[in-house]
């Protein structure tokens, strides 16, 4: 939190939103890159880590328990830079786990949830707030500045690797698209909107470093979760499950990638 | 020994189940491939028109999705590219060219085969998603290359119009693990769509050709 009045500052970037955009063949691109640079200067994401701290905090579920012992993979309770060691082999589960998936089980473990009641709403919409995507929004700004440091030392670790880069390059649906068909060449562009290259280091590194991110369009905070959800779905694949094991190896494949870089999220999006 | 016996029995179990392809692949890539089929369809759930089915790769896909981005070898190359010109059924009534202006719609259409479209609407063809095609449309993808003045620089010759029909109609038949949708094939768009865009390409008075 570190300016004052988000709520002042997220009225600013809708205004400077609403302004309308010079289009030109030559300057469109450059004139979106203008408008990406303005938006840098405040994020409306605060609001969520604000929202997902107090989530983080507050006695809640059957057990009236806070997520304050919940064990990230940096001990109980420790928030700072777990997120940019995530995804992780967690002995006491036996699996590997990405952020949301470790959240779901402390809140059946600590809070008493069930898994469906843990698992229901991840994604916010206009009529209803996520406490799961506020709850990604404030334990990633933990990790801002953080080098990317994910482990594959242990054999699960390096087996969701190996699927994550299976699932990058797997082309299925009507379309026949892969992950790889629009992430594995540089400088591409859909309609305008700039392509990061994810088979690459640098481009997984820049992607993946600013996830989550709030999305001006939606007025939502979207976790890295919902990021995957809605590719597979512009990829015309049935729904990715929430946490599901494709999912996290997807996750485990992307962030080991970006390894090195220093963490920068929650960032803003157009 | 005996659990060497089980492993190789067990891979070559899956290889003619259709999970792996080809006996080249080494053992550990082969089960990563079995386990990443068995964890994808526990991973993902119908929704809308998306069904399960999505999730079953056809030959082309199972190759291409093998080649990991990797060149793909001359002779599979050509074996994608023939069972997939195969597959492409010209126009009974012997015309390639449609209406230009519905070709464009089509052109800018996104919408189309995903869990959150209406089943019921045409599905459009998002060229300009990849592609530039009329000068009027600043907003354009790069995934494909530029298609303005196709006609023009090409010729509005017989062939042209023929290679332009198939390479919409499935493009794996032209190039073997195109990033091209196969829009006739799977039948993403119906016959008369791509005669519209075929003349969108190949029609003198289209915008793409101006």
């Amino acid at each position: 939190m570190s300016h004052a009045n988000p709520v002042v500052r997220t009225a600013a970037i809708v205004a400077a939103l609403c302004a309308p955009l010079a289009f030109g063949q030559g300057g469109t691109v450059d004139e979106i890159a203008k408008y990406r640079a303005a938006l840098q200067d405040g994020n409306p994401a605060e609001l969520w880590e604000a929202r997902g701290e107090g989530l983080w905090k507050q006695p809640r579920g059957p057990k009236s328990a806070t997520l304050e012992k919940c064990d990230l993979g940096r001990g109980p309770g420790v928030v700072k830079g777990a997120y940019a060691e995530l995804p992780r082999y967690f002995a006491d589960a036996g699996r590997v786990m990405d952020l949301e998936t470790r959240l779901v089980w402390c809140m059946v473990t600590l809070q008493g949830y069930s898994e469906a009641d843990a698992t229901k709403g991840p994604f916010g919409g206009p009529d209803h707030k996520s406490d799961m995507e506020a709850l990604v929004a404030y334990i990633a700004s933990e990790s801002r500045g953080v080098p990317m440091n994910v482990s594959l030392a242990n054999p699960k670790e390096q087996e969701a690797y190996r699927l994550g880069e299976k699932m990058f390059y797997f082309r299925g649906g009507t379309h026949d698209f892969a992950c790889a068909t629009c992430h594995s060449d540089e400088g591409k562009r859909i309609r305008l909107q700039d392509l990061p290259n994810l088979a690459s280091v640098e481009g997984a590194r820049k992607a993946y470093t600013t996830w989550p991110a709030y999305r001006v369009s939606q007025g939502e905070l979207r976790s890295f979760q919902w990021r995957l959800n809605d590719c597979f779905r512009q990829q015309r694949f049935p729904e990715l499950v929430f946490t599901s094991d494709a999912s996290i190896a997807l996750t485990m494949f992307l962030a080991r990638n970006a390894n090195g870089a220093p963490f920068a999220a929650p960032a803003i999006k157009r | 020994m005996r659990n060497r016996t089980l492993l190789i029995a067990a891979l070559a179990a899956l290889a003619t189940a259709g999970v792996v392809t080809g006996c080249a692949t080494a053992p550990s890539d082969a089960e990563t491939s079995a386990k990443a089929a068995a964890m994808l369809k526990a991973s993902f759930k119908p929704r809308g028109q998306a069904g399960f089915d999505r999730l079953d790769q056809d030959e082309t896909q199972k190759l291409c999705s093998e080649y990991a981005g990797k060149s793909v070898p001359k002779d599979v190359a050509a074996r994608i590219e023939k069972s997939n010109l195969e597959t492409v059924k010209w126009p009974a009534d012997g015309k390639l060219l449609g209406d230009w202006k519905a070709g464009e719609k089509i052109a800018q259409e996104g919408r189309g085969m995903q869990y959150s479209d209406d089943p019921k609407l045409p599905a459009g063809a998002n060229c300009y998603a990849c592609h530039q095609l009329s000068p009027n449309e600043l907003s354009y993808g790069t995934i494909g290359p530029s298609l303005y003045q196709f006609g023009k620089s090409r010729g509005y010759t017989d062939d042209v119009r023929k290679y332009a029909y198939g390479k919409v109609y499935d493009a794996e038949g032209y190039n073997a693990c195109t990033n091209m949708p196969r829009f006739g094939t799977k039948g993403i768009l119906t016959e008369q769509q791509i005669k519209d865009i075929v003349a969108l390409l190949m029609d003198p008075e289209s915008p793409v050709n101006k």
